[in-house]
């Protein structure tokens, strides 16, 4: 029983962390730039989740419709803002931009919100938990579950069937010959931005829901999770990306059933450590794509 | 003739003297007529340059970001801080210290010279797999180091005291002692960047593949000036360590080291003026928004308190700079006197090779 109830914290923690990874990933299998900002779009839902929870009487889903909606939002205008006019410079600039990016979402957040916490409201279903056949499961969990994997499913369906899907598959599979055949770049690179905010914000309302509260450096965790799921599943590929999320998440439950109590706290340098040896084992991770290109220029 | 072949040996190591002539400068009229104010933050500025050149040693050199000095600068922080102190005040300050270390008291010199050989010491140790992997894979394993340093050192309680603050570090670090070593590491990296090794990680910069077809070992070259860098970051955390004498693992971390990135990163990575007027800019920046800061906070100009407005700024700069000037204000320029006749001997030299 106990068993089966770590199992399906492990899957709902696998789950999340495969969403959080995909959102990383789409950014980076076009640009090959790993987006420090990422964490920040995360934050920024969460803000919106508090400001609009706390000053209007909404029911909770159209809250929850306005962070997803914010995310994108700013996820769309960095990339105008900043990352379109680095992108054709260098990979190192493009990467030190996104860094600062991310500082200056961060302490926006200090500067206007403030350094504190603030409680967010949210809905009963995220405290409430059921019980089948002795087995308790939190609702929190079966909905992170699910909703990840509507969200994998539906974005799945995107990439395989639709235009836009194709041309960003295509994209991160060779850009430049992308552009040759007359995709628009700036349409392909926006749009993933979009969905990369789009499911920072999905990612948010879940990440937010376990401590009910948000803080401007809340964006870093979801960020490392994210790092190292993408280097353990493969930078590459979306799937290896979703792949990753889950073998993180499992790795890291089981770290800490594992780990004794005293190296416990040590479990971020051991995750890492982990990529680490991935990547020197590995360099592409688990999923392999047919062939690996160095970004030109 | 004889006097031009002078001036063309003389040529590259002007830079070393425009850079290091302005700091001496400085130090002497901040230290002859300057505010204890002023003094601290052109103090803190010539550390900061320390560890800006460290990692212009490696990221300029290699054009392979670093994230991990700042955690490179706490490992020579802590070692070098549990060098000097004495042992009764080791026992206040980490009571948790393990017996060996308690009664370990050494002089200044010696104390800052064992963390910058620490912390380089740990780069050997760690970091040769590392040189293998360039681009975002780079990017990531070094940002994970700089993660690991830290959640080691908020963690080791019986060598850091945890996440609070360790105190009691005596002060030694002064005005000038801080800009001596400033220059004395400004002469060491222009040095590396023109020797041979320099010029061969310079060269796997440009085209990695050119260099390996040309008999470079990237990996080595890229390793033996990642310890190097490593160490000289070590070596400005020593320094730091015993002006700033309290602090918590905190202070190496995201902010920090978004702090020398910028710094690094506006004046221009690939050379060492960009590193050293970087540093200056920055920190005037800096410490002018700091102050309008500090100055609405005092006086109550608005109705909360203002945290942040800093870096926001700072970050602000630094993406202007970066869709203006993506190599920095310098560019990859060294300041250079360049008289006539040795410009031609130099580019005689440079055809005759």
């Amino acid at each position: 029983m106990v068993a089966f109830e770590f199992l399906i914290n492990a899957i709902s923690l696998g789950s999340l962390y495969a969403l959080i990874a995909l959102g990383l990933v789409i950014i980076f299998g076009i640009l090959k730039m790993v987006n420090f900002a990422y964490g920040e779009l995360i934050m920024f839902g969460g803000y919106v989740l508090y400001l609009v929870g706390s000053n209007f009487r909404l029911p909770w889903l159209f809250v929850a419709l306005f962070a997803v909606l914010g995310a994108m939002i700013v996820s769309y205008l960095t990339e105008l803002v900043a990352f379109r006019r680095v992108r054709e410079k260098s990979l190192t600039a493009l990467l030190i931009t996104s860094f600062a990016v991310s500082t200056l979402l961060q302490n926006g957040a200090l500067l206007i919100i403030s350094p504190r916490a603030k409680a967010v409201v949210l809905p009963n279903i995220f405290s409430q938990s059921i019980t089948w056949f002795g087995i308790t499961i939190p609702m929190r969990n079966i909905l992170t579950i699910s909703i990840s994997i509507l969200m994998l499913v539906g974005l799945t369906l995107l990439f395989r069937y639709t235009i836009l899907g194709i041309a960003l598959r295509a994209a991160a599979d060779n850009f430049r010959m992308t552009r040759m055949l007359g995709v628009p770049a700036n349409l392909v690179i926006s749009s993933a931005f979009v969905l990369s905010g789009m499911i920072a914000g999905v990612v948010s309302l879940f990440w937010i829901g376990r401590t009910a509260s948000v803080t401007p450096n809340i964006g870093l965790g979801p960020l490392l999770i994210a790092f190292v799921a993408t280097v353990i599943g493969g930078m590459q590929s979306l799937m290896g990306a979703v792949l990753g999320g889950f073998v993180y998440g499992m790795i890291f439950s089981f770290i800490g059933v594992l780990l004794p109590q005293t190296l416990l706290d040590y479990r971020e340098a051991f995750m890492f450590l982990i990529v680490i040896l991935i990547l020197l084992w590995r360099p592409e991770g688990l999923v392999r794509t047919r062939y690996v290109q160095e970004r030109v220029g | 003739m004889k006097r031009s072949r002078l001036a063309g040996w003389l040529s590259p190591y002007s830079t070393i003297f425009f850079l290091a002539l302005p700091m001496v400068a400085l130090t002497t009229i901040v230290d002859l007529f300057a505010t204890s104010l002023v003094i601290r933050i052109v103090t803190v500025m010539f550390v900061s340059m320390i560890i800006v050149l460290g990692m212009q040693v490696f990221m300029g050199n290699s054009g392979i970001l670093a994230w991990a000095h700042v955690g490179f600068m706490g490992v020579g922080a802590y070692v070098s801080a549990l060098c000097s102190m004495t042992p009764q005040m080791k026992e206040i300050a980490v009571p948790q210290v393990y017996p060996f270390l308690l009664n370990l008291h050494l002089p200044f010199w010696p104390s800052i010279l064992i963390g910058a050989l620490v912390a380089a010491l740990l780069a050997l140790i760690i970091s040769y797999p590392l040189m293998r992997l360039s681009d975002a894979a780079a990017a990531i394993t070094s940002f994970a180091l700089l993660i690991i340093i830290h959640t080691v050192l908020v963690h080791w309680d019986r060598v850091t005291n945890g996440p609070r603050t360790l105190f009691g570090v005596e002060e030694y670090t002064t005005l000038w002692t801080s800009a001596l070593c400033a220059i004395l590491v400004l002469v060491l990296a222009y040095l590396f960047k023109e020797s041979s090794l320099g010029l061969r990680l310079r060269a796997s910069r440009e085209d990695a593949y050119a260099a390996s077809a040309a008999g470079i070992n990237i990996t080595q070259v890229r390793y033996f000036s990642f310890i190097l860098s490593a160490g000289i970051a070590g070596f400005g955390g020593g320094l730091w360590a015993h002006y700033i004498t309290s602090f918590t693992p905190d202070a190496f971390y995201m902010i920090e080291t978004f702090n020398v990135l910028a710094m690094l990163v506006v004046g221009g990575p690939l050379g060492i003026s960009g590193a050293v007027i970087g540093t200056a800019l920055v920190t005037i920046a800096r410490e002018g928004v700091r102050a309008v800061e500090n100055m609405i906070n005092l006086n109550q100009l608005l109705p909360f308190e203002v945290v942040g407005l800093t870096e926001v700024f700072l970050a602000t700069v630094l993406i202007v700079c970066l869709i203006l000037r993506p190599q920095g204000i310098m560019g990859g320029r060294e300041l250079r006197w360049k008289p006539k006749n040795a410009m031609q001997m130099g580019n005689q030299q440079a055809s005759q090779k």
